[in-house]
């Protein structure tokens, strides 16, 4: 009896959770999505997720709209792009970089989004829109913008830099933090040789290189987002680094000091997309619109503090970094940017030959090739004598 | 009856022989496959001509590893023989002592020793204010030490992580072994040397062999260790091979060293083998 009461009340909350949305009056009926699972492919610390008191921004989705948010973490453009190729990944909403997402069109791996999902599109900023990588606007919504530059412990080096050159000092050999990853680490000796960063001609991905194994014995360690830690905690006096990310380092280490460098900074932003096989494209439209709204993104702007193409964000009050002059610097400290393409698929191919040489260069191994013929003897040794004595002991009986 | 059990035997033996097939079989396949052809699946032997750029970083990964592996015998083995001759209570406690550590996530340890390591860490501090105590009193000069980004750390890594891997079969099999054996060679008259040399030894050859294996492999391939404990020159194969899948696009080349570094294991082992051959044909 008992049981039949409890099953008849289950059903009645059943039916009055499905039914209440109805009610719930967006402009556009998105009920039939109710129940379903949109699956997020994002950046590592790259949303709001309610940690000291901010919004949890998915949980709020969720709990508006009835979807459930599978959400998962990647930590580069190359492995995002090689989850998505292989194709056993299926992702509703990805967030990649500029030339990944140029690349990404090109091979026809990225749904043109319907835009009358997205009505919020209007609050990204005009200078944002209409990109290289999708001049017509018809794959991407900006989600966060940046730039590339130098950070530094002021109590660490003798005089504030200005250059790139800084990474080449030797007065600060061991102390010395570089991208763990090629383009980025290219990127920065590009700048410094005065290169442009998309350059095509392997001559100067040549002289690129030739810098990097210059700089190798300089630096302590390739880091990406084990920078954190380690300038934080003073272990390394300069590294080059994402600008937003500056800010998060300051907040712990007030020793910290930021520069954009005068040879120029690689300029990037990191938009939205859906991929071409994408099981829940109407809720992905959902999600990307949701991210747009105000408050949502002031609290993403505000939690991953990088700079934002959201005309409102910059305007808000809540907006705790409203006028940074680290992200958002003034005309006469802008300094000059380019942006990354994406590069043909020998350059590509080329530079990350390059970049292994660089890894294993400066191994120098003489230990190890002792040791390991030393190791070789002895095993040699070994069998030669346990097979004589067995031939003795044959011998006696 | 014969037929029946046979067929019984075969059926509990199926779902791994499925699993076995799918999971080990196929892929080592794809590697092989992958080892052996260029981006639009020609038959080509480039890649296998590549890898000789990358000899010395197979070498620093196999001295590496085999260094790793030796520590680990030399720690675990006498550790072992203490924990096989304690009381049941103390074994289990022991046991679970080293077991502790391997509750807690690989990498969040590998982090963490990241951390302690570091020039304003917790250990290189606490040294070099020793360090700079001495030098203070004797005027001898020590260098102040540094640890992190060096091979030692990435050696200690991997004797920190791999550590259980060997004391545990070698336990295992110390505890198994038996008693009676020893106590006859000790009737026989042979003192607490001749007992250990004898009988001790040639008893554990399996529990060592097993534990040389897992320490090694895993040790020669790693990435994940190498990445944060080591600075600019110590790039290890594994980090080769882990950049070749996941940014470079490269997945021939990245199977053709995969290849070759099974190849290698396999053949350090096979030699590693031979030691237990001598002593009674035992595998792994």
């Amino acid at each position: 009896m008992m049981k039949r009461f409890f099953s008849v009340l289950f059903s009645i909350i059943l039916l009055a959770l499905s039914v209440v949305p109805c009610f719930a009056g967006d402009k556009k009926d998105y009920s039939h999505l109710r129940g379903t699972t949109l699956n997020v492919y994002n950046w590592g610390e790259y949303i709001s997720d309610g940690a000291e008191g901010s919004l949890d921004v998915n949980k709020e989705f969720e709990k508006r709209y009835g979807i459930t948010v599978n959400y998962s973490n990647y930590e580069s453009n190359e492995n995002m792009y090689n989850k998505l190729q292989s194709g056993g990944a299926n992702y509703d909403v990805i967030i990649p970089s500029d030339y990944m997402i140029a690349k990404l069109i090109e091979e026809d791996m990225l749904a043109e989004l319907d835009f009358s999902n997205i009505p919020n599109y209007k609050n990204v900023m005009e200078k944002y829109r209409g990109l290289y990588y999708d001049p017509e606007n018809k794959y991407t919504v900006p989600y966060t913008v940046g730039m590339v530059g130098l950070i530094y412990n002021a109590k660490m080096v003798e005089e504030a830099p200005d250059s790139w050159g800084a990474l080449w000092d030797e007065r600060y050999k061991g102390e010395i933090l570089m991208f763990n990853n090629p383009r980025d680490a290219f990127g920065v000796a590009q700048c410094y040789l005065g290169q442009s960063i998309n350059t095509e001609n392997l001559e100067d991905w040549d002289k690129a290189i030739e810098a990097l194994k210059e700089q190798n014995h300089l630096v302590s360690s390739y880091v990406m987002d084990e920078v954190f830690n380690k300038m934080e905690n003073g272990e390394a006096a300069l590294a080059p680094y994402y600008a937003g990310d500056f800010l998060t380092m300051y907040d712990v280490n007030p020793d910290l000091a930021f520069v954009y460098p005068k040879e120029g900074v690689n300029f990037f932003v990191d938009a939205m997309c859906v991929p071409k096989n994408a099981e829940n494209k109407e809720a992905a439209e959902l999600y990307i619109n949701f991210m747009l709204e105000d408050e949502v993104a002031v609290a993403n702007a505000n939690y991953i503090c990088y700079a934002s193409p959201h005309a409102n964000v910059l305007e808000s009050d809540d907006y705790d970094l409203k006028g940074d002059p680290v992200l958002y610097p003034d005309e006469e400290n802008t300094p000059r940017t380019e942006m990354f393409e994406n590069l043909d698929y020998e350059t590509q191919n080329y530079m990350n030959m390059l970049w292994n040489e660089l890894k294993i260069e400066g191994n120098s191994n003489i230990d190890a090739y002792i040791g390991l013929s030393t190791s070789l003897v002895l095993v040699v040794v070994y069998f030669v004598y346990k097979f004589i004595k067995k031939k003795r002991r044959e011998a006696m009986y | 009856m014969k037929n029946k059990s046979s067929l019984m035997t075969r059926l509990a033996g199926a779902p791994y022989i499925v699993w076995a097939i799918i999971f080990i079989i196929v892929p080592l396949c794809m590697v092989a496959y992958y080892a052996f052809t260029d981006k639009s699946g020609a038959f080509t032997f480039d890649n296998m001509l590549d890898i000789g750029k990358y000899t010395d970083t197979i070498v620093l990964s196999v001295w590496l590893g085999l260094l790793a592996t030796v520590i680990c015998l030399v720690i675990a083995y006498p550790l072992a023989m203490i924990m096989a001759n304690k009381g049941p209570k103390k074994q289990s406690t022991m046991t679970m002592i080293i077991m502790l550590p391997m509750w807690m996530n690989f990498l969040l340890r590998t982090y963490s020793w990241m951390t302690i390591l570091e020039d304003n860490g917790l250990l290189t501090t606490t040294i070099n204010s020793v360090v700079d105590g001495i030098n203070k009193l004797t005027q001898w000069g020590i260098e102040p030490i540094h640890l992190i980004n060096t091979r030692g750390a990435v050696v200690l890594g991997m004797v920190y992580n791999f550590l259980p891997y060997m004391i545990l079969p070698i336990y295992t099999v110390m505890l198994k072994s038996d008693r009676s054996l020893i106590e006859a060679a000790q009737d026989l008259g042979g003192n607490k040397f001749d007992v250990f040399k004898n009988v001790t030894v040639p008893l554990s050859v399996p529990g060592v062999v097993s534990g040389f294996t897992m320490v090694f492999v895993p040790s020669v391939s790693t990435f994940y260790i190498s990445q944060k404990l080591g600075g600019t020159g110590t790039t290890l194969i594994g980090d080769i091979i882990e950049t070749q899948f996941q940014t470079a696009y490269n997945y021939n080349l990245g199977a053709s060293l995969s290849f070759v570094l099974m190849i290698l294991i396999f053949i350090c082992l096979a030699v590693m083998n031979k030691f237990s051959d001598d002593d009674g044909g035992v595998v792994i």
